[in-house]
């Protein structure tokens, strides 16, 4: 096969189980690879109501296509499984460099089945498959698990692990990968530590084959110039990583505040971009094959706050800055680094502490609770210490391990929780950008902006500029980004290209490389078919229509101040449009028409 | 006139696009292993530095080959490499003090770069003008300049 290496890899952990299969020419061709073929699997050998900590859950780490090739910042992977946050289907994406390994060992997939008797890692090298013991690596932060882990196996090995928030069961935990990349959504890291599998280590000395390298070229150098003549993508990324939108959403007036009670933060500009490449930037840090270096290497000197490390990406300084009142970069960039370190997703992190903290001024949650812990909005230093508190499963930690729903619920009080599906919100309003909000409840992942970020025409301008604060065409828009990213990662490509690059690019470089024909429009079709199949995944495991919903406070509590001010969700005036875009019933169930012209049946 | 490629790991961001273009464009496919371009990263510092061969004046590789496989042909702005006089003793890639002359198991040669025939498709795709395929004798300026750059800026605050 071009393109595709031809070969999944199946090991059975309870087993020891070794399997190589041949990979399906024509499940590619459909689902296309990464979370699209991942995706398949699932829905093919898992039960959607498995509990997602058990044995008869699967993790599945899914390159793409593009994943080992050139094409512009196409180097990325999903980790596929049934997520413990939501209980949804769960794909988290992860760039650096340890998806194009794993191709260029052979592998289309590597499925996980099972569960260890004790810590195990994965060892790969091409054809050489072992389970290891990790019984003496387990407890270790990240970055000591990478250098542990090459010192025993290749120095150049390529390491995707958990740190100790995964292995005890944190249940938004991260699949870290070049220490400072995350798979980091939906809890995928506390299902690899329910299977009591600290890493997998991959060398590769293969190749990805091109079909037509001639016309490969062409498409990668035509994309490749769209990027570098886009002033997000060529010069803005770069300049100020995701960082830059705080004081652009703050602008809007769209930048959750305190827990979403409002979307204005006065002192934003002190956790922006901007201000992170002025004080705490080393340099700029790219992906495999990226073309956009968004990435930050930042350090801290300030011995309180000491460290280095990369991010905050513009989600995470969110989350833990405005969200919970604090702008004080440097305790934000620390907090990034500790989620790094132990593995944890820093959007339900920063967000948890911020519902635990909302919770705690409303006199829900007391000093004796928090066992001395000032959950005062605004405390840098308590963001610092929870986070380590989380990480560790110690104190109140142990309890916003759960992620913020289960954590206010257990208080009385699940009204508190930012969540869709359980899964925290990240950081743009709903209130202040409507679409956004119908993006939020649909998501097959739970409440997430990278599905369907239709910032990029609500506040941004990509292609297209609509006003924020109205519904109309909206259902369009999120039904049009939705399928076209479930292409997209299902490439391997990171979402971040399109801000320069369109889906006919993204479609002739599939062509080319594969060689098999996708037009702009078989393109969005597979992408359709993949959100699509991950909808009635998350209906088989329970979910309704009524799960496609928002908190009550962004439906019925205006924002207070900033240019929103008076705003609320009016998603109950896009959600039936949406639905009936999709092709699917009052109830949001895929009609059999829709079923059959995706041949999803 | 001469040229060199000159390499700067300051705006080195790790995304290996060099290595890619390298061996795509020696082989049609993405075989790292394969690519005459190495970069490597310390992922704590998250500093990367790109290394290829520095086609040296006075080459080892050069020197300790028993067959003439590598030599420098008159006035050749590369030290160059036949496959079919090579012997594969991979003398050479012990003699290299850069490490930059590498045996490929998989293609039974040795690997070292030869500036695409002089256009080196590794410059061509660095995103981030961390390599340069530069005059000999102004090899050196865009370090300088960009060096004299911090004098002036110091000296416009004093």
């Amino acid at each position: 096969m071009f393109g595709w290496s031809g070969t999944i890899l199946r090991v059975n952990l309870t087993t020891g189980a070794i399997r190589k299969e041949a990979t399906n020419p024509a499940d590619t061709a459909k689902f296309i690879g990464a979370r699209g073929l991942g995706t398949k699997i699932m829905v093919d050998e898992v039960d959607p109501k498995v509990d997602p900590l058990s044995p008869e859950n699967k993790l599945i780490f899914a390159p793409g296509p593009f994943s080992g090739t050139f094409a512009p910042s196409g180097g990325r992977y999903d980790v596929v499984t049934k997520g413990p946050l939501t209980g949804t289907i769960a794909a988290s994406n992860s760039g650096g460099s340890f998806g194009p390994e794993l191709k260029y060992a052979g592998y289309d997939l590597l499925i996980l089945e099972g569960k260890a008797a004790k810590p195990v890692y994965l060892w790969i090298k091409d054809d050489l498959v072992e389970i290891r013991d990790a019984s003496h690596i387990w407890g270790n932060l990240v970055p000591e698990t990478t250098e542990l882990l090459r010192a025993e196996t290749d120095e150049e090995a390529k390491v995707a692990c958990i740190g100790p928030a995964g292995e005890k069961g944190v249940l938004f935990a991260a699949i870290m990968n070049d220490m400072h990349r995350a798979a980091g959504r939906s809890g995928v890291g506390a299902v690899m530590g329910s299977k009591n599998l600290k890493a997998v280590v991959v060398v590769g000395m293969g190749a990805v084959k091109v079909a037509d390298p001639k016309g490969f070229m062409a498409a990668v150098e035509k994309a490749r110039a769209a990027v570098k003549l886009h002033p997000v993508g060529g010069a803005g990324l770069k300049a100020y990583g995701t960082d830059v939108l705080v004081n652009i959403l703050n602008e809007t007036g769209a930048l959750p505040t305190r827990n979403f009670q409002d979307a204005h933060f006065p002192t934003a500009n002190k956790v922006g971009g901007e201000s992170l490449s002025e004080k705490l930037l080393v340099r700029p840090k790219g992906c495999y094959s990226c073309v956009i270096s968004c990435g930050r290497v930042t350090k801290v000197s300030n011995p309180k706050y000491m460290g280095e490390g990369e991010g905050p990406e513009y989600e995470a300084a969110w989350c833990m800055g405005p969200d919970c009142g604090i702008d004080d970069l440097e305790a934000i960039v620390k907090t990034n680094f500790l989620c790094n370190e132990y593995g944890l997703d820093s959007i339900t992190l920063g967000a948890t502490i911020a519902c635990g903290m909302d919770l705690f001024e409303a006199g829900h949650v007391t000093l004796k609770d928090t066992g001395g812990v000032d959950m005062s909005f605004g405390n840098a230093d308590s963001l610092v210490e929870l986070t380590r508190l989380i990480g560790n499963r110690e104190g109140i930690g142990d309890k916003l391990a759960l992620g913020s729903y289960r954590f206010a619920e257990g208080y009385g009080h699940p009204e508190f929780s930012m969540t869709v599906k359980k899964q925290e919100m990240p950081a743009y309003d709903p209130r202040g950008v409507q679409g956004i909000g119908l993006e939020y409840a649909t998501s097959n992942r739970g409440g997430c902006h990278v599905r369907g970020y239709t910032i990029a025409v609500e506040v941004l301008g990509n292609g297209a500029k609509l006003d924020p604060h109205v519904t109309a065409e909206k259902p369009f828009w999120v039904k049009l980004f939705q399928d076209l990213t479930a292409a997209i990662d299902s490439t391997g490509a990171c979402l971040f290209g399109t801000f320069g690059m369109s889906g006919e690019d993204f479609a002739s470089m599939l062509t080319t490389l594969t060689g098999v024909s996708y037009t702009l429009d078989d393109y969005l079709k597979a992408g359709e078919r993949i959100w699509n199949l991950e909808r009635m995944f998350n209906l088989k495991a329970g979910f309704t229509s009524a799960d496609d919903n928002l908190p009550e406070r962004l439906l019925k509590c205006p924002i207070k101040t900033g240019p929103s001010k008076g705003e609320v969700s009016h998603l109950a005036d896009m959600l039936p449009e949406y639905y009936q875009l999709r092709g699917w019933d009052e109830h949001g169930v895929p009609t059999p028409e829709k079923i059959k012209e995706l041949a999803l049946d | 006139m001469t040229k060199l490629l000159m390499i700067h790991p300051d705006k080195c961001t790790g995304c290996r696009n060099c290595s890619l273009a390298c061996v795509f464009g020696h082989e049609g496919q993405f075989r790292p292993a394969g690519t005459r371009v190495h970069v490597y990263t310390w992922e704590r510092e998250g500093f990367s530095v790109p290394m290829m061969c520095q086609q040296c004046e006075d080459a080892s590789c050069m020197k300790v080959c028993p067959t003439g496989a590598l030599h420098r042909a008159k006035g050749g702005e590369v030290v160059a490499y036949e496959r079919d006089k090579c012997i594969g003793c991979r003398m050479c890639t012990m003699a290299c003090p850069f490490g930059n002359a590498v045996y490929d198991a998989a293609s039974g040669s040795v690997l070292k770069c030869d500036t695409c025939g002089g256009s080196p498709e590794c410059v061509r795709f660095c995103p981030n003008g961390a390599l340069e395929f530069v005059e000999d004798n102004i090899s050196t300026r865009t370090r300088k300049k960009s060096f004299a750059g911090k004098f002036k800026a110091a000296l416009k605050e004093v």
